[in-house]
């Protein structure tokens, strides 16, 4: 059984990393669009700044971004651990890590406008838990930045506007068209995580996990693959670029995952994460050795 | 790539187009979606010196107080600028800013107040939070810290060429604009070729 403490240092250095280290293959391909953008193009411009950003955070071990985002974690514990502790540490650590300036006091108090000042708030950070089989706790982190946030949607099919059945070409329609209403807003390049139906809660719940999926990552089910593979391509057609500046390289990767649905209901949930596509993961065993995971 | 010092005059402004490189030097300051709101209820006496002239940076900034009292930004990256657009162009006009830094650009009201006033959208890269806080050389004040919070205080900063490219002018011209459209019509095109 391990104590608070431990939990607490080993998130705290999970949020660290989430916040000033991007995930490899992250950064390789926002290289491979600068290789692909014209010379001397503003949206080359924009990808070398922002390499050059991804650098510089990692050498001062400083945040890549300010708006640090939400903490949203994705936590698998053994049988017969509780939940309680592991989000108690996660509060803790939340706080500690916002005190370190590795995370931006973020979290404002709806009714009256007022910052809680420590990073922590009702519903932040924001936990999934899912007991399962093996004897250790592993948790995968987001940090989710609220412009990408504010340009995620969901879709309800048919959609009469953009002429969507319910059927994957009529996802392909709604979910292209999330991309061009996001423009930049979202710090393109981004990464889009989908959910097909599902209800509008479990929806958004997995167009979210599906984050966690390493970018060259194959979806294992071939006509989501396809349609992955698809939408990557059309995407970058539609010419937003980074930043909305124009260009080849307007999404890094497309991942979609499906859930079950009522028969009244097919929803299309797409969940937009910007270019500083921050995740990181560890596991812990029961002796506390810990264990950093892609 | 265009080197300016804050703060500027209106001539500056109109002979900069859409596309230009741009680093500014001199004295800015910070405000985002609680600021523009509190700057038009009344207009703030006290911080419209700050404004006049120069330009306001719609940053949410992580920030470390040392330990003479004095603070530091850590991380200084623009924020989305479209939800300020119900205020921009006011805020402009009454405070005389020559300019907003910041992201993803801005609507009609807030183009034809650029227009109006001679003032010009500039664009940082959003994300570039190490870039752009290596570029602000100090801290001069704050206005408002305890009652907005360190995101959504109005800092005073020093800067020193700092980097933003003109996506939105004085003569009605937007980057964001003409990408949109073209966007549209590559939709259009993807949507009739593949049923």
């Amino acid at each position: 059984m391990l104590t608070k403490e431990q939990y607490v240092d080993t998130f705290v250095e999970l949020i660290r990393r989430a916040s000033t280290e991007l995930p490899p293959d992250v950064v390789q391909a926002l290289e491979e669009g600068r290789e692909r953008e014209v010379d001397d193009s503003l949206a080359r411009r924009a990808l070398d700044t922002i390499l050059d950003n991804v650098d510089l955070a990692r050498q001062k071990s400083a945040p890549i971004c300010q708006d640090t985002g939400t903490p949203v974690a994705w936590v698998r514990y053994p049988v017969g651990t509780g939940t309680r502790l592991l989000e108690e540490a996660m509060q803790e650590a939340v706080k500690e890590a916002t005190a370190k300036t590795f995370l931006r006091p973020n979290a404002v108090d709806t009714l009256t406008g007022k910052n809680t000042g420590d990073g922590s708030g009702r519903a932040i950070p924001f936990l999934h838990f899912e007991e399962w089989e093996e004897p250790k706790v592993e948790v995968r982190l987001i940090l989710k930045g609220g412009g990408c946030e504010n340009v995620g949607t969901q879709y309800k099919l048919p959609d009469t506007r953009l002429q969507a059945g319910r059927n994957l070409e009529g996802v392909r329609r709604v979910v292209l068209d999330a991309v061009v209403e996001a423009q930049g807003k979202g710090c393109a390049p981004g990464v889009l995580g989908v959910c097909l139906g599902g209800d509008r809660v479990s929806g958004f719940s997995e167009s979210k996990c599906q984050l966690l999926r390493p970018l060259p990552d194959t979806n294992p089910i071939l006509e989501l693959a396809e349609l992955e593979e698809r939408l990557l391509k059309e995407a970058n057609e539609l010419g937003i670029g980074p930043m909305g500046f124009g260009g080849r390289t307007t999404v890094l990767g497309v991942k979609v995952g499906v859930l079950d649905r009522l028969p009244a209901s097919y929803f299309v949930t797409v969940s937009y994460m910007c270019w500083a596509d921050r995740r990181a993961a560890v596991s812990l065993d029961q002796e506390g050795a810990v264990t950093w995971l892609n | 790539m265009v080197e300016l010092k804050l703060p500027m005059d209106e001539k500056t402004v109109r002979d900069l187009k859409v596309g230009a490189s741009v680093e500014l030097t001199g004295r800015m300051i910070t405000g985002r979606d609680a600021a523009h709101q509190w700057l038009l209820e009344d207009t703030r006496q006290e911080v419209a010196p700050f404004l006049e002239g120069s330009v306001i940076y719609h940053c949410g900034p992580v920030v470390r107080q040392l330990e003479d009292e004095t603070y530091e930004f850590v991380a200084a990256g623009p924020t989305t600028s479209i939800r300020e657009e119900p205020y921009q162009a006011e805020v402009i006009e009454r405070y005389g800013l020559r300019g907003v830094i910041s992201k993803g650009g801005m609507g009609l009201e807030t183009l034809e107040g650029l227009r109006r006033s001679g003032a010009l959208y500039l664009h940082a890269v959003g994300g570039a939070a190490q870039v752009l806080a290596q570029a602000v050389k100090k801290v001069e004040r704050v206005f408002m810290l305890e009652e907005f919070g360190v995101p959504e205080a109005l800092w005073v900063i020093q800067v020193e060429k700092f980097p933003v490219m003109v996506t939105m002018d004085a003569h009605g011209g937007s980057l964001h604009t003409e990408v949109e459209a073209f966007s549209k019509e590559q939709f259009e095109r993807l949507l009739t070729t593949s049923a």
